[in-house]
């Protein structure tokens, strides 16, 4: 039983639950109250949005490929149902068009990626001007979103003795056990981490690897799009630069947790460990108060380094073997 | 298509045909609907028009994308441009600014153009050769290996700023953004200088063809004795270089360094200028001229949007349909699929 915990797919997934934890007791000792329950919570509540996104990126990076239209998309989507909702259209309504909006941006970047052989690196930033380039179009500045159902979500809550957990955040690990099932247990799920581990041999083998990559973009896309409207519980608007830069933060998560660039290897569960990281460094400089906001950027990308480079020693260890 | 294939054949199989139709239409465009677009006039010494203006506005993408060639034909890519930018701008920007703060002040080093520049290019430089290390030496991927600089780099630079628009007076930095040198801007200048001089380093040397080497088939490269260490390293150093450079001028430009804007989004028009100019992403074979003709490309496209009073959102949609256009004409399998629907040969 260790031993199959301890089996090398596993390693990067428990070093970031070990950095996770190491950062969570030593913050808890020198900052008052940073144990405390709702605190926790906030780990995830404060990046439920980032956290969305990051889920389909994780899927993208698991067959080797990457998504850099995500916080466009997170942008676009935003917009787009505040300006539908400011027109009198109901929440639901407006998330459903957004929605398939970002579905349909995912599908068609995965088509020109899977039929013409296009690079997704280049592909995808196509798709990232466009998708921010459509949302200016939509308003060229933030809009505020005033409607009960917005009221609802945003006091809707899962309240555990004085612990409240917001809707947002249930949705978010509601989808993050879900995409870990999909992950596990389906055929979709099984063909992306075949299409990482060598898309030749997929296709050798009668994997739908076109289907699946195709499928993977357009589940990025969807993602954005929820992505987006979650943004606007928390904000009670859409604007058009919202989640500029998401998609490196995202990546950064995916990293962080253990998922190998080069696809074929990693989890959802560990992209959401590696959320909880930067939760954990956001709340604690937070707590801390003298120290700047940048910060947080500074302390990402060293954390991203050295996983990066925990990766290259795990990758030249099986290399050996 | 073998030598044997017509000309025209061979032309429009040629990526760089494509983007230099596109310049031409955009061009030609202009020349029909858009009053004075070529007019150019003397004021004080000093050339003024929109061509001019292109020249001008495309100078810091130019430098960029010239290290961006660079470090694309060894294979690699280098996403940190954007925050070697920023950090460099800051860095010049603080040290006239903040001259009591700078360390180099302490060392007896006044605030003079060449100081500010100096140290705002070392520590481009150093950012470079950091990436450099990691990619060559500890041979990270390049997009990971970058993307490192990316997300830290900015924050560095905000850090160094303290979280300000450090905005600064000084004739000698102000110089580099808004004087002129034989009727040209400096920054044209500038680029000017840095395409003739890489030109003349990469093919005037073997330097180039070692490049290529690498980026076409690394272990043939190994075999046949280049250091591969070496070229890549150095791709990576003169990126860092050419965005410290970009972000000089950018900050000259505005009198003001922004650690949080500056260089937005430059890896991206960076790279969309080298893949358009007909380099591929793979690596290999680069061209210093296409790049160049690249970036005058979009910008062209960028000052028409604007000047025809176009509203500026549509830039970003313009510029996605370029890049999904250029890919495609430029990718084999869709001309096999076009060749088919048409009914040629495949």
């Amino acid at each position: 039983m260790i031993r199959r915990l301890l089996s090398s797919e596993n390693v990067p997934l428990l070093c970031t639950v070990g950095v996770c934890l190491a950062l969570y007791l030593a913050f808890g000792t020198m900052l008052d109250g940073f144990f405390a329950p709702q605190v926790f919570v906030g780990f995830f509540s404060e990046n439920a949005f980032l956290g969305i996104a990051a889920i389909g990126m994780t899927f993208v990076i698991l067959t080797g490929g990457i998504d850099l239209s995500v916080g466009a998309i997170v942008g676009c989507s935003s917009i787009m149902v505040a300006t539908l909702v400011a027109g009198g259209m109901h929440p639901l309504a407006a998330g459903a068009i957004a929605f398939a909006f970002g579905t349909a941006l995912g599908l068609a970047m995965g088509a020109i990626i899977h039929f013409f052989e296009q690079p997704p690196f280049l592909v995808t930033l196509a798709g990232m001007f466009l998708a921010r380039g459509i949302a200016f179009v939509v308003a060229d500045e933030s809009m505020s979103i005033s409607h009960p159902f917005y009221d609802l979500l945003y006091q809707l809550d899962l309240r555990i003795g004085d612990v409240s957990v917001p809707s947002m955040t249930l949705l978010y690990l509601g989808l993050v056990l879900l995409a870990w099932g999909v992950a596990r247990c389906t055929p979709f799920g099984r063909t992306v981490y075949a299409i990482g581990g060598s898309e030749q041999s997929a296709v050798l083998m009668g994997l739908p690897v076109g289907r699946t990559k195709i499928g993977v973009y357009a589940l990025s896309g969807a993602c954005s799009a929820l992505a987006g409207m979650a943004y606007g519980v928390y904000t009670f608007s859409g604007n058009p630069t919202a989640g500029a830069m998401l998609e490196l933060d995202a990546i950064a998560a995916v990293v962080i947790g253990g998922t190998l660039l080069r696809g074929g290897s990693g989890s959802v569960l560990g992209t959401t460990a590696g959320i909880a990281i930067l939760g954990i460094i956001q709340t604690a400089i937070m707590f801390q108060g003298t120290l700047s906001s940048w910060w947080t950027r500074i302390a990402a990308g060293a954390l991203l380094l050295g996983f990066i480079g925990l990766q290259r020693l795990a990758h030249a260890r099986t290399a050996r073997h | 298509m073998g030598n044997e294939s017509p000309l025209p054949r061979r032309l429009a199989s040629s990526a760089l045909f494509w983007a230099a139709m596109a310049l031409s239409g955009i061009l030609l465009f202009n020349f029909c609907f858009t009053d004075g677009f070529f007019r150019i006039e003397v004021r004080d010494g000093r050339l003024y028009g929109s061509l001019v203006d292109i020249l001008d506005r495309a100078a810091p993408t130019m430098l960029v994308s010239l290290g961006m060639t660079l470090v694309i034909a060894t294979g690699g890519v280098d996403l940190s441009v954007g925050a070697i930018m920023a950090i460099s701008g800051t860095v010049a920007a603080a040290l006239v600014a903040r001259p009591d703060y700078s360390p180099l002040t302490k060392l007896g080093l006044p605030p003079t153009l060449a100081v500010a520049a100096g140290g705002a290019m070392l520590a481009a430089v150093l950012a470079g050769a950091l990436n450099g290390a990691l990619v060559a030496g500890a041979r990270i991927q390049p997009i990971v290996a970058t993307l490192f600089l990316m997300v830290a780099g900015r924050g560095v630079a905000q850090l160094l700023a303290q979280g300000q628009i450090v905005v600064f007076r000084h004739e000698g930095l102000a110089f580099l953004g808004n004087g002129s040198l034989l009727g040209l801007p400096v920054s044209v200048a500038i680029v000017a200088a840095a395409c003739c001089v890489a030109t003349a380093l990469l093919r005037g040397t073997a330097l180039g063809l070692f490049v290529e080497a690498v980026g076409d088939n690394e272990t043939a490269a190994r075999h046949a004795g280049v250091s591969i260490f070496g070229v890549v390293f150095f791709a990576y150093m003169l990126s860092g270089a050419c965005s410290g450079l970009a972000g000089l001028l950018v900050a000259a430009d505005i009198r003001a360094a922004d650690a949080n804007n500056a260089g937005m989004y430059a890896e991206l028009d960076a790279i969309l200028a080298v893949v358009v100019g007909g380099t591929a992403l793979s690596g290999g074979r680069f061209r210093i001229g296409g790049t160049i003709l690249g970036v005058l490309l979009l910008q062209t496209l960028t000052t028409t949007i604007l000047t025809r009073g176009v509203p500026v959102e549509y830039t970003l949609v313009m510029k996605a349909l370029v890049i999904v256009a250029v890919c495609l004409a430029q990718s084999s399998a869709f001309r096999r699929r076009i060749a088919r629907l048409v009914g040629g040969k495949p």
